[in-house]
Formats: structure tokens, sequence, C-alpha cells
């Protein structure tokens, strides 16, 4: 590629914002007893590095599971302990058993983010440049530009550099986007290997689980069950057995071992959701307290019927007709689902869901600029949290301003340009009428923005309400559902209308 | 919609640029920042509590004010600005404040400023002519100077992390440096007679300007063969620009001169206690000056031509105490390095006065007195050499042969800036940006010039991939060896003298290439 020079300054942008992020505060900086996410990140290494395999799920005197136990997959555990061994190396006091509980320096906290960026450019920053680099129809600057909204994406950088995420997110996110690009370049086997790779760093990218099966199945299926298609379907799921027991070995030696690594992965018990999430549950939670009145198997239930019903139209298509493009809005509406209806999820989550986005940026870039602004303001309450108002205000305008100059975004809300030509066809079909939708949509973004930028100096300068102390991020988390929402009904329609003018298209030419 | 579109500048390359780099600005807010913290803030306090008559005899504080008058009112401003912030940062008694309001105010205030700046760059990329368009953006002279500008690391890491006021300042010379490209000559004085009362270090391109206004603004016609011609002599130029110059040092000094202060003032604006170079030294001729004397004193001492008790203690010990003692070589007084500046600064003032080349030769005249005078100056500090940067980035993109200079001279002017920032966090924040303006500058200038010959000889190429290992030997492997407690100079020494090396050649070719085009011209007109 000629223009190899700007792709490294690209990259090295990227890594500079994400550097001087990491100067700034951490989750539970100074906080004690409990501290914070970082904590639990450098808990892991202590637990992982003094303890032998066989207890690091397990309660006792030395592994207390109240005090940030391990509730993550096997992956996870031995990246905390090949951290350990670098700890170890400088400075054996940072992962010392018991005593370094709560261990805070500025040496080690210069340790803890190294590590993350690190991870980040081994996995993650990789993955998004071969990504935008195999992107096809669009010139080299368009590559180039994309690459840097993606890598600018403030929401990541913000949880991972800020907030320091109990498990690094660029490596997941990583991982599943080396599957991404696998399975849609026809590296099947190489790609689906990725994704267990992911799934075993985190059990969160199970989200993502579902479109990578359709879209496998699906291509299966077209290559005939009978022939290609069933040794393709074999050979896949060789690569997903073998890969889940390697990762998951040491585990497997006894039966009550690898129940208790998923009875930490999966805590049922911990109730529909935590905090202040941007997902219907908790956004309902204002009017009926359904937490509260419903038994737990019942919300387990509910919840489980919910995401299964809003993801399947979607799964469906995508076996029928498996197509890269597909795929990636599949990869969308699916975590989005997930993300709105299912149990038990985290205000991070959301960091799922942008992923596939960003990789829709290109495609659609007014809607995937708006939701990704949408994603990172409802993680709005913890970045406050955590003292990041100042990189998150300005990431986030850095982010806007390079999708504005890259896309010029504002000038693609024709419904072309937002995919929603066959859509409106087919309503104007029976409403001859229905000819606004593109400048709706235009005036909802206006709305959306405003409320977002009203909604974020209210809750950095006013005072909530003695009776209502979390007025402002119930308000925030209602917002941003309310958003997910309306972008759940817009991906899921472009989804379904997909292919159809696909179809005409084929018929005119 | 529409309004939005053009607000926040669709396909507006230049604001996105502008914008992106003050993002990046505020987002090194919570990095290091040196003592000129404490010494901006200690004026601060100085202009807003004190009167006027006191502002030059303060000294509670070690940092006292030693900026011309108008930066004295400039804090003056800011102090009212600051008060809404944080009262306390404007006692004077307050040694070493630093409230994160006061930090706040201070880092925004530094990027507020930078308005100028943006605004000069602007400018000067109206004046720069865009003959050579390419098709692409990114391959357009303009896009390629205003990156090189706005993107500038030492300004980045000088006046964000370091912490100083550098970006008005250099707006304003760079502003005044595109009136004389737009022929509005009396403006470009003013603005540079302003800009000589704000900050004094910029007496070492003042000569350029003079001579420039007066060969080409006074005399009003050339002879055919380019000399000067003695009776388009105007009068009435030389007075009002005299009167300019006259009015703004009134401004500045007058107020002291009514209260019989001057003197003071100029011994505060023109300390000569210091020694010949900085704590780290500059990389200029003296960092090899004094680095021959240390190799010859060791060899002396190893063939024991030298008696090891007649050699100074410091200068064996450490080597980066303030007063150098060389031992081989005869001490340099500060006479002397007048006398090598001036001498060093003449040829190309003279090259100006006999062979005017309009504004561009100017600028390139304008560059090698602030390169002379960084080569031989007396207690040069490493920041210095942006005062040769910025101006040459203005030349670096009219012609390869500039731009091969350019690109030595900032590769190793900002590779010589490293030690400025000697903590671990800022540590991958100086290599990264540094990366970043040195693969743009060199991929973008080459990609500019790809069809004429290559910008770089091998041994150009060699010297400049040299400054990685460097910097992996300076600051990855010395603090692992033993010899960190024993030799703890050793990784300044390299940088400076490796540094000095390449500026020194810079300087060089720089002025050979400005001869011999002026010869060229004066056999062209012939």
């Amino acid at each position: 590629m000629e223009k190899w020079y700007l792709m490294t300054i690209v990259v090295l942008i990227g890594l500079t914002v994400r550097w001087t992020v990491s100067l700034n505060s951490y989750s539970g900086a100074g906080k004690p007893p409990m501290f914070g996410d970082y904590e639990a990140q450098r808990h892991w290494q202590e637990i992982t590095f003094n303890l032998p395999v066989k207890q690091w799920y397990f309660n006792s005197s030395d592994n207390n599971l109240q005090y940030w136990g391990l509730d993550y997959p096997p992956l996870t555990a031995y990246h905390s302990l090949l951290c350990a061994y670098v700890a170890k190396f400088i400075n054996p006091d940072w992962i010392a058993l018991h005593t370094s509980r709560g261990y805070e320096s500025q040496a080690h906290k210069l340790f803890m983010r190294t590590t993350v960026l690190i991870a980040d450019l081994l996995i993650y920053i990789p993955a998004v440049v071969l990504y935008c680099c195999c992107l096809k129809e669009i010139s080299t600057k368009k590559k180039i530009a994309n690459a840097l909204c993606i890598l600018l994406y403030p929401g990541l950088i913000l949880i991972d550099y800020g907030h320091f995420q109990n498990i690094y997110n660029s490596v997941s996110l990583g991982f599943a986007l080396w599957g991404v690009l696998g399975v849609s370049c026809d590296c099947d086997l190489l790609g689906s290997l990725a994704f267990c790779l992911a799934i075993n760093y985190k059990q969160m990218e199970l989200y993502h689980a579902l479109p990578f099966f359709c879209f496998l199945l699906g291509k299966c299926f077209k290559k005939g069950l009978k022939g290609k298609g069933f040794v393709l379907l074999v050979k896949l799921a060789c690569i997903v057995v073998a890969s889940f027991v390697l990762c998951w070995l040491p585990f497997f030696t006894e039966r009550e071992q690898t129940l208790q690594v998923l009875r930490r992965l999966f805590p049922v018990d911990r109730g529909l959701f935590e905090d202040k999430v941007a997902n219907i549950w908790c956004s309902f939670n204002v009017f009926l307290k359904i937490k509260d009145i419903l038994p737990r198997h019942i919300q387990l239930i509910m919840s489980f019927c919910f995401t299964f019903l809003s993801l399947l139209p979607a799964c469906i298509k995508l076996i029928l007709q498996p197509s890269s493009k597909g795929f990636k809005f599949t990869l969308v509406s699916c975590a989005l689902s997930f993300f709105l209806f299912s149990f038990q999820v985290h205000e991070k989550s959301i960091l799922l869901v942008s992923l596939p986005v960003c990789l829709v940026l290109s495609e659609i870039p007014f809607m995937s600029t708006w939701f990704l602004l949408v994603s990172t303001f409802s993680m709005l309450p913890l970045l406050l949290k955590d003292e990041l108002l100042m990189p998150s205000v300005v990431t986030t305008m850095a982010f806007f301003i390079a999708c504005v100059t890259s896309f010029s975004i504002f000038e693609k809300t024709s419904e072309e340009e937002l995919q929603l030509k066959s859509f409106s066809i087919a309503v104007r079909k029976y409403l001859p009428c229905f000819t606004f939708l593109s400048r709706i949509i235009q005036y909802l973004f206006l709305i959306s923005v405003i409320t977002m930028v009203l909604l974020t100096m209210m809750t950095v300068t006013l005072d909530p309400p003695q009776k209502l102390p979390d007025l402002f991020s119930v308000l925030v988390c209602f917002v941003s559902c309310l958003n997910f929402l309306f972008f759940l009904v817009y991906f899921n329609i472009i989804i379904m209308w997909d292919s159809k003018s696909g179809r005409n298209q084929k018929k005119i030419s | 919609m529409a309004a939005l579109t053009i607000a926040t500048g669709t396909g507006n390359w230049f604001s996105a640029l502008a914008l992106g780099v003050t993002l990046l600005k505020c987002l090194l807010i919570p990095t290091y920042h040196s003592t000129d913290f404490e010494v901006h803030r200690n004026w601060l306090a100085i202009t807003h509590s004190l009167p006027i008559s006191q502002w030059y005899y303060e000294a509670t504080s070690e940092w006292t004010l030693d900026y011309p008058p108008f930066f004295a009112w400039f804090e003056y401003i800011l102090s009212h600005v600051a008060k809404y912030f944080d009262q306390e940062m404007l006692n004077v008694h307050n040694l070493n404040y630093s409230s994160s309001r006061t930090l706040l105010f201070q880092r925004f205030s530094v990027i507020f400023m930078d308005v100028l700046f943006v605004y000069a760059v602007r400018e000067c990329c109206k004046c720069i002519d865009g003959k050579k368009v390419g098709k692409e953006l990114t391959e357009k002279p303009k896009f390629i100077l205003s990156v090189l500008l706005l993107w500038n690391f030492g300004l980045l890491i000088v006046d964000h992390i370091h912490f100083q006021y550098n970006g008005f300042l250099f707006g304003l010379m760079l502003l005044s440096i595109a009136r004389l490209f737009q022929k509005r000559h009396m403006e470009g004085a003013f603005l540079f007679a302003v800009l000589l009362h704000f900050k004094h270090i910029y007496l070492y391109v003042a000569p350029a300007y003079g001579v420039y206004l007066l060969r080409s603004y006074c005399f009003t016609a050339n002879k055919p063969d380019g000399s000067i011609r003695w009776k388009s002599f105007s009068f009435v130029r030389v007075i009002s620009l005299g009167l300019v110059v006259f009015l703004v040092s009134a401004l500045s000094l007058g107020p002291f001169l009514a209260l019989n202060q001057l003197p003071q003032v100029f011994s505060r604006l023109f300390p000569f206690k210091r020694g010949l170079c900085h704590a780290y030294w500059a990389p200029n001729f003296w960092a090899l000056y004094n680095a021959l004397d240390k190799v010859l004193s060791v060899i002396g001492l190893k063939l024991k031509f030298l008696d090891p008790n007649n050699i100074p203690k410091a200068s064996m010990t450490s080597g980066l105490v303030q007063q150098f003692q060389h031992t081989v070589l005869p001490s340099v007084t500060p006479l002397a390095t007048l006398i090598c500046t001036l001498i060093a600064i003449l040829p190309s003032i003279f090259c100006l006065w006999f062979k005017p080349q309009g504004p561009r030769g100017f600028l390139r005249c304008l560059t090698l007195c602030a390169l002379s005078s960084f080569m031989f100056g007396w207690h040069v500090h490493e920041k210095a050499i942006l005062l040769a940067i910025l101006p040459m980035s203005l030349l670096s993109v009219g012609k390869a042969g500039d731009a091969s200079i350019f690109l030595i001279l900032t590769t190793t002017g900002h590779y010589s800036l490293f030690p400025l920032l000697f903590t671990a966090p800022e540590l991958p924040i100086k290599i990264l940006l540094m990366l970043l303006f040195t693969i743009y500058s060199i991929s973008s200038l080459k990609t500019l010039f790809r069809k004429e010959k290559p910008l770089f000889s091998w041994m150009e190429t060699f010297y400049l991939l040299g400054l990685g290992p460097l910097e992996v030997c300076c600051e990855f492997v010395f603090p692992f060896t033993s010899w960190k407690v024993k030799y703890p100079f050793i990784p300044l020494l390299l940088t400076s003298v490796y540094c000095a090396v390449g500026i020194t050649y810079a300087w060089f070719k720089l002025y050979v290439s400005v001869l011999i085009d002026s010869a060229i011209g004066k056999t062209k007109k012939q």
C-alpha cells in the first residue's frame, strides 16, 4: 500500500491517545477496603501466581472469593499469570500473597497500564488495521480514515485505559475481531479458532457467538450438507472442541472443578441487573420494581425469552442467506439484543455492541457515529465515578471530529445512504406519503445529541435532589436505553430488507 | 443540519487539524510539568499582588521575573482570570503551590493562547505558493505545512508537557513573517517589535528583520543587476518604521524608565552569571567543544601528559555542573561567544543585503540567524532550537534541498529535547509523538518531492537511523548497567554530542546552500 505511512500515523495517534488517557485516575483509586476493578486485576495476578491451578476458582483461606474472586474463563487467568511473572521480576511486593492487597503506587500503575497497552498493541490494533485494509470497494484514503475512527472510539479507550476494566476488553474484542476477519475472508477455521479464544477469555463474548454460529452454519448449508459443507462442518466442530479442551485442560481433571468454574462464570444469583445499566430492565425498573416483585427464576426465563425472540429473525435470515455484510449487521443486532434484554448485564457490555458497529462504520457512517456516541454517553455515570470527565469529553469530541471530517456524515443522510431505501419503498406501497424518513432521522439525531449534551452538563454541574440521589444516572440510562431500542429496530430493518434490494438490483442488471 | 455542518467544518481540513491538536493538548493536561510551571505561577502572583515598581525587584521566590515588560503585563491580565479559578495561586509567598484548579487554569491558558498560533499558521499557509497542487489533499504543500507547524513535536512537549508559553509567541513571529510575505511591512515590523518585548530571546533573529526591512522596504527599487539603488531610499519609510519600533518600546519600557528602574530590568533580562552551557548541554558547537575537552583530558590522563591533581574535580565527576571548567582547551568567556555568534551571523546578513531574494531569502537568513546563535550563544537552552525549526518549516515545503536540511534539523533538534521529559509515564508519550512527527514529516516531504533526487544521502540516513539505537541505549539499557551510579551523565552527554553533530551539519549545509544560491543568482543576473 502506497499510503502505509498514513496508516502508521493513524496507529501512532491511537496509541498516543490511549497512553495519555491512561495517565488519569483508575477505578477505585485510593478507596479501601474494596478498591475497584484495578485492584481486581492485580488481585488475580496475586492469586494465579501464588496458588496452584486447582484452587484458583475455589474459596479458601488464601483465596477469598468475596474479595474480587476470579470470575472469568481460564484464558484470563493464564494472562494474569503471565503478567504476574513480569510483576514478580520487577517488584515481588506487587503480587505477594495477602500483604499486597490494595497495593497502589505510581510504578505499579505504570506497570498495569503498560500491560494493557501491550495487549492492545499485540491483538486489537493489528486486527483493526488489517480489517480496514481488507475492506472492499473503498479508496485507500477512506480505509485509513476508517481505521482512525475505529482506533479513536472513546468507549473502549476510556474503559480499558481510564477505568481499568477487570478484564482487558481490547484482548477479547481483538480476538473477536480476528474471528470476524477470518470468517469474512473465508479462513473459517482460523476465524473460529480466534473466536473460541475470545470466548475463553471473556464469557461475555457469547453475545457474538450466535451470529458466528449461524453464519458458519449458513456457509455449510450453502456448500451443500452432503459434500464440501459437511467436511467444513466437521472441521469447524473439531477446531472449536479442540480449542476449548486446550483452554480448559487443567479444569477437566475433576467434575467439581469444571462445575465450579462454570458457577463462577455465570453467577445467576447476582440478579437481573447490577448498578445502572442502559438496558430494558433497569429502565423499566423506574416504573415498576420488577427486580423485587418477580421471583428470580421467572426473571431468568423472562429475560431469556425476550432475548431469544428479539434476535431470532436476524439469525434465521443469516442462516438462510449468509453474506459477510449480513453477518456484521447480525453481530450488531444480536449483541444489542443481549445487551438490552439478557440477564445480569454490565454497563461496560455495551462495548460488545460497539465493536461490530465500528465494523460497519464505513457502510452507514451517520448511524454508526451516532450509536458510538450514545454508547460512550451511556457509560457516563461510571466514568464520572472514576474522575474521567475530562478525558471522556476530549476523546468523544476527537472521535466526533474524526468521523465528521473523514466521512462527512452530515451529507450522508439520504435514505439510500442510511440503507433504508428498500424499506421505505416497501412501506410506500401501503403509505404513499412516507417520504420523510431521512428528515425524521436527522431530527432524531439532533434531539438525541442535544439531550446527551444537556444531561452531561447537568450531571456535572448540578447536585441531584436529596430524595433522588441517583436521578441523573437513571436519566442517563433511560435516555440511552431509548436510543438503543431505536437502534435495535433500525438494525433489524436493515437486516430484514437487505438482500431484497440486492436481488432487485440483480434483476435490473 | 446545515448550520451544524458549517460549524463542525465538514471537509474543512484545517479546522479539523487545529481542533485535533487542541484536543490532544487537553489530554496532556495531567502530564508532568517542570519548574517552569512554578515560575509562571510566581509571575502571576507578582504581577497580581504587587505594584509595578516592585515587579522587577521582588525576589521571594528564586524564579524572579526575567522576561520583558509585555510578558509581565500578559501575566497581569491572566491573573485577573486566574482569580476566578483559585485565589491562592496569586499569593507571592505561596511557593510551589499547585492545586488542581491552578493546574487546570495554567494549562488552559497555554492552550487558549495557542489560538494566535493557529491563526498565524493559517496566514502562513496562504503565503506559500500552491503551484504544485497534487490531486490528493494530503499531498498539497499547504496541508503538509499546517501539519508540520500545528503538530510540531517540540512545541507540543515544551508548551504542553514541560510548560511554557512559546505557542503564542511563535504565533506572533509567524504572523509577522506572513505579513512580510504579504508585503504588509509595517504590520510585520510592529508585530516583531511587540514580540521582542514579550520575550527577548527573539533578539537573535532581529538582525535579519532589521536588514531585510532596511534593504527591501526602505529602498524602493533595485538596479537591473539586483544591486542597491541608493537614490531610491525613502526617508518616510525609515521614519515610520523607526516610529513604530520606538512607540512599542516606549510603551513597554517607558514606565520603568519613569521609575528609574531600567538598569534593574536589564540586569534581570540578561543574566550573564550563568555558565557557558545549561545543565544539559544544548546540542551546539560548545557541546562538541566540551566533549572534545573531555576526551582530550581523558587521553591526557592516560598518557600521563596531565597531572591528575591539577584537574578541576567538577569536570571529571559529573560534567553537569553549571560552571564547566575546561581542562585542556581554553575556557570560553561570554565575549568570545558573542564574537563567534556575530561572525557566524554576518555572512547571511551580507547575503540578505547584497543579494536580496524577496521574503524567501529573508526567511533563510532568519533561520540562519536563529541557528547560528543557537550554535554559538552563551548559555543556550535546548528549547531555543524551535526558533530555527519553525521558520524552517515554511521553507521545507518549497524546495527539495531545504526539505532535506529541514528534516535533519528537526529530527535531531526534536530528539535533543528528549531529556526535558525524564519521568517514566511521559516516556511513551515523547517516543510516540516523536515517531508521529518524524514519520509524517519525512514521508510527506518525500512524497511531495518524489520526482526529485532522494532527500537523504546514505550517510544522512545512517545518522538519522542511529537516533533509534541511541534512544534505546540511553533510556532502556543504560539504567540497568552498573555505570548508572558511577557515570550518571553519560546518556545526556551522548545525546547532546550526537545531536550536536547533526545540527552542526544542518547549519553548515544550510549556510552552503544560501551562499551558493546567492552566487548563482549573481551569475544568472549578469
